[in-house]
């Protein structure tokens, strides 16, 4: 028996870029190249494993961007999920976490899947609150920070990261899993699997035709303002007396 | 929509409410007319008084949920109390693993918005939210425009917690609904990591370290250092996921907000996510090979150099001192 799992993998702008917000709406400029957020690397892997062991069944992509950007997701494509369904739409821009998870849920459905898999939270707006909000619209259990992952028979057994240490959560399938990135090394796509991902399919669909209304967030950003600066410390480059200005700094605070 | 009453969901342990939790009330007392709270567990009742003391007038008691993870017990009964027409106008929840779970089911269920990594709150007709953004250089200021209760979910030492020297609370009964299969889930062992010395959040000192050691061998170091400035040995994501150290020693935006004397980051080249758990530290100290590390914009001394060499030599020198 093989076992379908989804992952949600979200495009971003590149987080080694300089980063802005755009004047009117302040929410992130998305408008550059997006690539695969690092952090969903870990459930792409994850999954793929995961489906192996079952002894085969597919890995769907879905994930949410605008100008129907699929960057992001050839990379996850190569390193070797059958498919993805991408969700874009100008109606979603700077959608808040309910509506973005309303819209995923509705694109998950339609792949019926044993297992939703998704990072902890994204790199960039980093709510964390989105997989759990999939899982409730689903009507699905869920279990967060999972720093390891093992199926048996029709349960899922999850090692969940805590406060104190770690707890061994059990759940049966279906159910949705956020994983940390110390799950699974990631493998890197090889060269057969950048070019078998070029042709195969992405399919792009508009909230509406997922039947989600669009309408007000119920939040909005009214202003950014700097924050308050620390003043401009001393940089020095170690020419072998680093250990003594840190002393002397610590003797100047009266904490050596 | 003004906001009068406010409740806060608070997590308790054995030793009483989390620190995070009575920062929260702390917050809302001073933003709400009516502030209560909403624990579960077995000892909902014994924390009646510290709750007062810190400014809950009713604590709204969820029960024992058993083996079950809170996130959907928690918001069902939140979700429940709102539907019902006995909801309040805002809710406050702590940032940590299982908050984040109760916040997510709740916004969901409710269907009502939710916003996330809140480090200040401005009253008045509309409450203002702070979130900071880009590492913390700016802050992005939000409100609710609905007229739904709000859900606020709100950092660790965003606000100083302190008692009101109220009474004990009053304890109330808040039931359950039917949740489906949504709280099919069930914890089967807890594993406590023990770490000895200060506690991360609450200590002077923070040693920290991060991809730059190289490897888990080298993290010895930190905790040596940590030891001889009396505090406490924290780590970048980096190295916690790498399963270098424990979850416990994370700072940062998924691990603890730490606010010490000193932070000491070592060979941290200081991501987004490391600098929104740590920027509060009165006095930050980097080591880094890498002039161009972000974590030298925040550095009050910042030393361009091997931590392979600085932080030996700075054992040394801390020995002989």
């Amino acid at each position: 028996m093989g076992m379908n799992v989804v992952v949600c993998v979200k495009q971003i702008p590149d987080p080694a870029a300089p980063q802005s917000l755009e004047p009117g709406t302040h929410t992130l400029d998305r408008s550059g190249k997006l690539i695969l957020d690092d952090s969903d690397a870990y459930g792409v892997e994850m999954a793929l494993q995961l489906a192996e062991q079952a002894g085969g069944g597919d890995v769907t992509l879905v994930s949410m961007a605008p100008n129907g950007e699929t960057s992001g997701l050839r990379t996850a494509l190569a390193m070797g999920a059958a498919s993805a369904v991408l969700v874009s739409d100008d109606a979603l821009k700077g959608a808040d976490a309910l509506t973005t998870a309303k819209v995923l849920a509705a694109a998950i459905k339609k792949s019926n899947p044993d297992l939703i898999l998704t990072a902890t939270e994204s790199s960039d707006g980093y709510t964390g609150t989105v997989p759990v909000q999939i899982a409730e619209l689903l009507g699905l259990p869920s279990i967060t920070f999972a720093k390891s992952v093992v199926i048996e028979g029709g349960n899922v057994k999850v090692q969940r990261q805590t406060e104190s240490g770690y707890d061994d959560v059990v759940a049966p399938l279906p159910l949705l899993v956020t994983v940390t990135a110390g799950v699974v090394e990631p493998r890197y796509p090889s060269f057969k699997g950048i070019m078998a991902a070029k042709s195969k399919p992405v399919e792009t669909v508009t909230a509406s035709d997922l039947g989600i209304a669009t309408g007000a967030a119920g939040q909005e950003i009214t202003s950014v303002v700097d924050a308050e600066a620390r003043a401009a410390g001393e940089i020095v480059v170690d020419d072998g007396d680093g250990a003594q200005r840190i002393v002397a700094f610590l003797e100047e605070l009266k904490l050596v | 929509m003004a906001i009068n009453s406010i409740w806060v969901v608070v997590e308790l342990t054995e030793a009483g409410p989390t620190t995070t939790s009575l920062e929260l009330l702390t917050a809302a007392r001073g933003l709400g007319s009516s502030v209560d709270a909403v624990a579960w567990g077995t000892n909902v009742a014994a924390n009646a008084g510290v709750l007062g003391e810190y400014g809950a007038t009713t604590v709204y008691d969820i029960g024992d949920i058993g083996d079950a993870l809170p996130g959907s017990p928690v918001a069902g009964a939140i979700a429940g109390a709102i539907a019902g027409g006995s909801g309040p106008d805002a809710i406050f929840i702590p940032t940590s693993y299982d908050g984040r779970d109760i916040a997510g089911r709740l916004s969901a269920r409710a269907d009502l918005p939710v916003l996330t990594n809140i480090t200040g709150l401005v009253g008045g007709d509309t409450m203002t939210t702070q979130h900071p953004v880009f590492g913390g250089t700016q802050i992005v200021n939000a409100s609710f425009t609905g007229n739904g209760p709000g859900i606020y979910v709100i950092r660790a030492k965003s606000f100083a917690p302190e008692p009101s020297g109220g009474a004990a609370a009053s304890v109330s009964t808040l039931a359950v609904p039917d949740l489906g299969n949504t709280n099919s889930a069930s914890i089967t062992e807890r594993h406590v990591e023990e770490r000895t010395g200060p506690k991360l959040d609450e200590a002077a000192v923070v040693v920290s370290g991060g991809r730059g050691l190289g490897e888990a061998a080298n993290y010895a170091l930190i905790e040596d250092l940590a030891k001889l400035l009396h505090g406490a040995a924290g780590a970048s994501r980096a190295i916690v996921d790498a399963g270098w150290v424990p979850y416990a020693h994370q700072v940062g935006q998924t691990g603890k907000t730490v606010k010490p004397d000193v932070y000491l980051a070592c060979g941290i080249s200081g991501a987004t996510q490391h600098m929104v758990g740590m920027k509060g530290a009165k006095n930050i100290i980097a080591i880094n090979k890498d002039q161009d590390a972000p974590i030298f914009t925040i550095a009050d001394l910042g030393i361009v150099g091997d931590v392979h060499k600085v932080v030996p030599a700075l054992i040394e020198a801390l020995k002989s001192h």
